[in-house]
């Protein structure tokens, strides 16, 4: 039943989250190689650069961040509501009465899912977002394709994609620990439901963004 | 046999309940009465362990429930089963994966084993044709039988009913009603009922329990309702203009 529950859980983080973590990402790219050919433009600095700045940009920052703030906002706040619901309408008394430990049962999985699936989807965030660039720019004569797969390939340090991983695993636990947590507490009714619903997206943003400063200090210092 | 000895219940500086002493037999349908707000709930909730009293303890046969650890606690619960007043039956799951849903979790019995059962308790329960539907497929009624089948699916010895006739028309409510009472003497259960219908009071009341502002206004079973010269007992039972009428023609 546990792993049925968890695979149920990645497959709605993950397949779920798939067009919307896509959709940002390309655009994420996109706007990232657009304004940094125009801050670099006119310089003496190669235009390879461009490309090797939006790799490093995407893998240690805007890949995990952006990613897991939208994540918390579609899914944290899913994941609130549906628990919350399930307080309200019995379901978690029935569950107690009935001697599961619903604590590890209905919250449990969704941690374990977004720990293994956030990581995924920020891998994916990464290269849709530094393919973004490529069609943004190379189309419209910011930059050659040479020069940015140059770019994309030159000075790649393996700690930089470490970070990454380090902060997907760190942001999917936060939102799934906070965004559960809301939800297994609420009390009252529908209005209850949705401020526990909006605290769960509010209180992930701001841990997520905190816990990306803490993870910048130690792992870059 | 459950007994509840001395519970008292506040929640901040409000007193729910006061002093309870029940006993409730094996074998009978065991009913808690009274006016919303009486605390009928709360005691519902205490007996099975969601509220912690105040103070008191309930027995559980010769083990002081209130008193146990997480894991004797689960054990307990095993045995307990319990229909909600809004059935809390899951939404994302079946109508045979939530009657199967405590064996699942529980035994270790094979499929085929747990589909026979599955389908027994839904004979029993009167019910056909909607092992795949959802509850929302459902009536109010069906629902109230799914759920009393979930209860029953590990053959409990005790079993909780929270308003089972709450949305209900009056003949459904009668035959929920029967259900659980043959249920409960079929099994020798210990059944404890939460309610406020008079129908059910009259049919199944083996054993009685009135609350009123939390406490303990009076006890006894259905034959004695009507006799009782208790007052909390008769503005409860004859609160309608209709029954007062009917009080009057018999007296």
């Amino acid at each position: 039943m546990y792993w049925r529950e968890t695979m149920r859980q990645m497959n709605d983080i993950g397949i779920g989250s798939l067009i919307i973590v896509a959709l940002i990402s390309t655009f994420m790219g996109a706007v990232m190689a657009v304004q940094i050919s125009y801050q670099l433009g006119g310089q003496f600095i190669p235009r390879y650069y461009v490309g090797y700045l939006v790799r490093d940009i995407t893998i240690i920052e805007l890949a995990p961040t952006i990613t897991c703030l939208v994540l918390a906002g579609k899914v944290g706040s899913n994941m609130a509501a549906e628990i919350g619901g399930m307080r309200q309408k019995e379901h978690i008394d029935a569950m107690e009465i009935m001697g599961v430990n619903t604590s590890a049962f209905l919250v449990m999985p969704k941690i374990l899912a977004s720990v293994l699936v956030v990581p995924i989807l920020v891998s994916l965030a990464a290269i849709v977002s530094i393919v973004g660039a490529y069609i943004a720019a190379v189309p419209t004569g910011l930059f050659t394709s040479a020069e940015y797969v140059q770019g994309i390939r030159v000075f790649l340090e393996p700690w930089n994609v470490f970070i990454m991983y380090v902060k997907a695993v760190v942001f999917g636990f936060i939102l799934a620990a906070i965004s559960c947590y809301q939800g297994y507490f609420v009390q009252g009714g529908s209005i209850e439901l949705g401020k526990a619903s909006t605290a769960a997206v509010v209180m992930s943003n701001i841990a997520i963004l905190i816990a990306d400063y803490l993870i910048a200090v130690l792992l870059t210092s | 046999m459950i007994r509840a000895e001395g519970i008292y219940k506040s929640f901040g500086d409000q007193q729910v309940l006061e002093d309870i002493h029940i006993n409730f037999e094996a074998g009978k349908t065991n009913l808690i009465i009274g006016r919303s707000g009486a605390g009928k709930t709360v005691l519902l909730k205490i007996l099975v362990g969601l509220y912690p009293p105040t103070s008191g303890k309930v027995w559980y046969s010769d083990v002081d429930f209130t008193s146990l650890d997480k894991k004797s606690v689960r054990d307990i619960r095993m045995q307990v089963g319990m229909l909600f007043q809004g059935t809390a039956l899951f939404d994302s799951m079946t109508v045979e994966e939530n009657i199967r849903f405590p064996m699942d979790m529980f035994t270790n019995r094979s499929m085929k084993e747990k589909i026979d059962r599955v389908n027994y308790c839904l004979d029993r329960v009167d019910l056909s044709g909607v092992l795949d539907k959802y509850p929302s497929q459902l009536s109010g009624g069906m629902q109230k039988r799914v759920g009393i089948a979930r209860a029953i699916v590990l053959k409990p010895k005790y079993l909780f009913c929270d308003e089972p006739n709450s949305g209900l028309d009056p003949k459904t409510s009668m035959v929920i009603d029967k259900l659980i009472h043959d249920i409960t003497i079929e099994n020798n259960i210990t059944t404890i009922i939460n309610t406020h219908d008079m129908n059910s009071v009259m049919e199944i009341g083996d054993n009685i329990a009135l609350l009123h502002n939390g406490r303990l206004a009076w006890e006894g079973n259905k034959g004695e309702v009507l006799t009782s010269k208790n007052q909390v007992l008769q503005d409860f039972v004859f609160a309608s203009p209709f029954l007062q009428k009917v009080r009057d023609l018999h007296a």
